[in-house]
């Protein structure tokens, strides 16, 4: 004989503090507390602070006159600009280095990346000495040093270095001869010409791959076409080209473009340091592309540049691309030590209004937001772009 | 049909000749290119070492009464580090005291490498950290067991960073765990608080969040509260080190197979029991090298406090450069610190690497 | 008599100071079927990895269809159109789908017009049964799909010889048959030349004209399946073949 046990009724004798959905409402609903109560208790600290130091708060000195010189820029500017002139102007300097960084030091990572996996052994080990060094010293040390170099070791303007006619450097910076004219038009023109040529030529080379099953070679017509219609172009417009050459005035150079010392330094340091991390994660995105597809590939007859061009660099591209992102983005972000060498990035423009108003807050609000807004943007697209290529798997 | 053969006479390998100039030819002139590469490299380092091996070395002063003396000289002026490096290495502490940071600098790398050893990876290696930054704050405050106090805004150098970096990632790790494990839970409230914080520390610039705290965080206070400057510092470290720890143990518990969830809750453990017997042991084990990488980052980072005014190593170099006696000489102390950067990174690189393989060798099959 | 395609005089290998492959002498003739086993570290894998050039050889010589198997660049791109090789993780590209895997190798190497490339590429697919994938990527395909994939990517150059190295030994089991059913027909339809390094020893009895035994670097023994498998002379075959025939 069995005995029943007769079954809890349903939902009688249940605790409503016991039920997950219950619990997890009340977790969430005391963080928000917590939360809101935090920012509102520091708000209103602030607030009381602020008054009592008669700060203002707000956005409106923007509109008011700056009054303070910044070293270089893009842009023209007066200390009679406003500030939001002034934030513009160290805005550009900042996008000026981050640009030019990440392409150089793409550039040199790349080839110190392939380096570390050629086949001879000195090239190897010296771009493994060079990663590891420039790997485990601060970057804000190297930016020092940089300019501790450029500010010591070079001479002043009237010693200056003349390598080439025209190419002065001192400890003022680099000075260049600048090209005027019409011609420089006509030239960029004829640049643009030969990149759509080219193109032209590459899909012509294609199609007619597809089509005969022969290969057109695209690269020396390439050159050839880079090389022939600038020239052509320069000829056209008559010759009209003028070399703008500093010449020493006093006790610096006038004319032609300068780069400035905290410039140099900070190219330098950034290119250097983000060089060294670019250059293992190519190694490390080639070396992903396991060796049975190299075997497979050569195994079918190709030869060597082809299975790069068409097996090995496609996949070790999808594994590259998104660690190189990051890359791209702390340098954009290490710009920012600018501040410490003197070159006028945003920071620093920021930093002397932050003094001059007093606002730190609105201030550093700005730093953020124009970060935050070059951070994300980059993010959403990487995650796009990651979505497209990545490989299709069950 | 044909049967085995028998000859099984040893045949021995082609005749090796002279080893180095076989591996010359193998490793060094193997094709035209790394021909052409290899004598470009050997004659750009015949240009380059000696000359830097003269200057650091042969032509160099390694004492000097001035840096007049060490300026009439062509190579490098050691004497500078020389005369400096109480300065450099230990700042303004007091002159009589430098043991004590010393001693505290000895107590850091200890607990550091104590943190190696792999049979005190458990709760005793809380026990340990505790104590041991117990015994630092001890040895560079005073105040007690008959040391002198020393106010903080008086240390300096190697010390401080040392302090900003450990402690800073100390901190940092119990609070990076806590928004990893945020940022998994199905609570959407709770889930967007961590993403938020999250993307929005990792967007910015470490400056950024020292500007803010050294200018803000006096702000946020009421009235007549002060906070101490290497606590706005060591604020603004934690919280940029947190996100980062945050996202490398976010990986490392999206690593752990839903089976071990699974099974933890058949076992009918609560969700925080789940976590500390199960989940984090595995995923914490699994994250250990990337880890060391923060901590590796945030050790240069701590560089960075310059900017505030702190008085860490770089800015203790900068400092003894304003002595006008001995102006000119950036490059030696800049050389002088970065090899002590280098070698607390590089070791620690090493480490993690090593570490990293051995840990591998118990996940494959 | 059929031409002889492969000859192997005096083969030998190291790898540093191993001795990896010692004295092989071989001789495949066309259309014939071999199949080669060992135990692990017998050097089978080598022995046809040298055809191809995967591997070098350090002595001896090695000739294919006429062209001795040299350093030179130009002998061996001529020897890798004649020979394909069918690998044991398949090796497909995974960045491409089917069909493109299968005209890299026709467009690029042997400058096939890309129409004439995929119809003939499709041909093959039917041959190996899987027509509907050719727009599929290798990452959706089950193990054994994607073996007949790289079974018919080395098909299109066309090639003389087909080397196998072990290729159901990373499948699952209910995948090994299709695998093999592919083998045999290629063997009994088409009469290709095909060296096949392989523990199936059923495929052996079905479809080889020779079964050769290596260990330690040597050919041991080589002989008809049937003889092979029933009568084996040395003693280190009998051993072997009682450690996998159970």
């Amino acid at each position: 004989m069995s005995q029943t046990v007769s079954p809890r009724k349903p939902g009688s004798s249940r605790k409503i503090w016991n039920d997950p959905k219950f619990r997890s409402v009340i977790y969430q609903i005391l963080a928000i507390l917590f939360v809101a109560g935090g920012i509102w208790y520091l708000v209103s600290n602030t607030l009381h602070n602020l008054s009592a130091r008669n700060i203002a708060t707000g956005f409106d000195f923007l509109t008011r006159e700056a009054g303070f010189a910044i070293g270089e820029g893009i842009i023209d500017y007066t200390p009679a600009d406003t500030y939001s002139t002034a934030l513009t102007v160290g805005l550009l300097n900042t996008l000026r280095a981050a640009v030019i960084g990440i392409f150089l030091a793409t550039i040199l990572g790349t080839i110190i990346g392939i380096a570390r996996l050629s086949s001879n052994w000195l090239i190897s080990k010296l771009a493994s000495v060079y990663v590891e060094v420039m790997r485990n010293i601060p970057l804000l040390l190297q930016l020092f040093f940089w300019y501790a170099i450029i500010s010591e070791s070079f001479p002043g303007p009237r010693q200056a270095y003349n390598p080439i006619p025209g190419v002065f450097l001192s400890n003022r910076g680099l000075k260049m001869p600048t090209l005027e004219g019409a011609g420089v038009t006509w030239i960029l023109g004829g640049l643009f010409l030969a990149i759509v040529l080219t193109l032209v030529l590459a899909n012509w080379a294609r199609r007619r791959q597809e089509r005969t099953g022969e290969i057109f070679p695209v690269l020396k017509p390439a050159l050839v076409l880079f090389i022939a219609c600038p020239l052509v172009a320069w000829f056209i417009s008559g010759a009209d080209l003028a070399l703008n050459v500093p010449e020493l005035k006093g006790f610096n150079f006038r004319g032609g473009m300068t780069i400035t010392p905290e410039f140099a330094a900070l190219l330098l340091g950034l290119v250097i340091y983000t060089a060294a991390f670019i250059a293992e994660v190519v190694r490390s995105g080639i070396q992903s592309v396991g060796k049975g597809q190299w075997e497979a590939s050569s195994a079918l007859g190709l030869k060597r540049g082809l299975i790069l061009r068409l097996v090995v660099l496609p996949q070790a591209l999808r594994v590259i691309i998104p660690p190189m992102t990051s890359q791209y983005l702390n340098l954009t972000k290490n710009s920012s030590l600018a501040v410490a060498i003197g070159y006028p990035d945003i920071v620093s423009v920021v930093n002397t209004t932050l003094n001059q108003t007093g606002q730190a807050i609105e201030g550093i609000m700005i730093i953020m937001a124009a970060y935050l807004t070059v951070s994300l943007s980059i993010s959403v697209f990487m995650n796009w772009y990651n979505k497209r290529i990545a490989l299709v798997e069950r | 049909m044909t049967t085995s053969s028998n000859t099984t006479e040893q045949e021995r390998p082609p005749i090796i000749k002279a080893r180095p100039l076989v591996w010359m030819r193998e490793q060094l002139f193997n094709s035209p290119t790394n021909s052409l590469l290899t004598v470009l490299s050997v004659w750009l380092l015949l240009m380059a070492i000696p000359a830097l091996f003269d200057w650091a070395f042969m032509q160099a002063k390694f004492s000097a009464q001035s840096g007049q003396e060490c300026r009439q000289v062509e190579g490098a002026c050691w004497a500078f580090i020389g005369e400096k490096h109480r300065l450099i290495l230990f700042g303004t502490y007091p002159y009589a005291e430098q043991w004590r940071p010393l001693l505290a600098v000895v107590a850091l790398v200890a607990l550091l490498l104590l943190s190696t050893w792999r049979k005190l990876w458990n709760i005793w290696l809380l026990l340990v950290w505790v104590v041991g930054m117990t015994i630092v704050g001890v040895l560079m405050w005073g105040g007690v067991l008959g040391f002198t106090y020393v106010e903080n805004s008086l240390w300096g150098g190697l010390p401080v960073t040392l302090i900003l970096a450990t402690f800073g990632i100390a901190l940092a790790f119990p609070f990076g765990v806590v928004l990893a494990l945020g940022r998994r839970s199905n609570m959407p409230a709770i889930k967007t608080l961590c993403v938020t914080y999250i993307e929005l520390i990792r967007g910015v610039p470490l400056i950024s969040l020292l500007f803010m705290s050294s200018v803000m965080l006096p702000l946020f206070l009421p009235e007549g509260m002060t906070i101490d400057k290497l606590l706005r510092a060591l604020i603004a470290i934690v919280m940029f080190a947190a996100a980062y720890v945050a996202e490398t143990v976010r990986g490392g518990l999206q690593a752990i197979p839903k089976g071990q969830y699974e099974g933890a809750d058949s076992l009918g453990l609560t969700y925080w029991q789940q976590m500390r017997l199960i989940i984090l042991p595995q995923a914490l084990k699994i994250v250990i090298p990337p880890l060391v990488s923060i901590f590796i980052a945030m050790f240069k980072d701590t560089s960075l406090v310059v900017i505030i005014g702190i008085f860490d190593l770089t800015l203790a170099a900068k400092a003894a450069l304003t002595d006008p006696a001995w102006q000119g000489f950036g490059v030696e102390v800049y050389i002088f610190i970065s090899a002590i950067y280098f070698v607390f990174c590089y070791s620690m690189s090493k480490y993690s690497q090593a570490l990293e393989r051995r840990l591998s060798t118990g996940h494959e099959r | 008599m059929a031409e002889t395609l492969i000859q192997m005089h005096n083969v030998n290998k190291w790898y540093g100071k191993f001795h990896v492959l010692k004295n092989i002498n071989l001789e495949v003739a066309q259309g014939e079927r071999i199949v080669i086993c060992g135990p692990s570290g017998s050097g089978k894998s080598t022995l046809i990895r040298c055809l191809n050039r995967l591997e070098e050889h350090q002595k001896g010589e090695i000739i294919i269809d006429g062209t001795e198997l040299t350093s030179d660049v130009k002998d061996v791109e001529l020897i890798r159109r004649e020979v394909g090789m069918v690998f044991q993780h398949f090796n497909l590209f995974p960045h491409l789908t089917v069909l493109e895997n299968l005209t890299l190798g026709p467009i690029w190497v042997l400058k096939t017009p890309k129409a004439q490339a995929e119809q003939e590429a499709m041909k093959y697919l039917e041959r190996v049964r899987i027509p509907e994938q050719a727009n599929k990527y290798p990452g959706q395909l089950s193990g054994g799909q994607q073996q007949r994939v790289a079974i018919a990517r080395s098909l299109c150059m066309n090639p003389k010889i087909m080397l196998f190295d072990e290729p159901t030994s990373a499948l699952d089991p209910e995948m090994v048959k299709e695998v093999l059913d592919v083998m045999v027909e290629l063997a009994e339809q088409t009469g290709m030349t095909m060296l096949c390094v392989t523990h199936e020893m059923g495929f052996a009895r079905k479809v080889a004209n020779r079964v050769i035994f290596m260990d330690q670097g040597e050919i041991i023994e080589q002989n008809e399946p049937d003889k092979f498998f029933d009568d084996p002379q040395s003693e280190r075959t009998k051993l072997f073949l009682s450690q996998i025939l159970h």
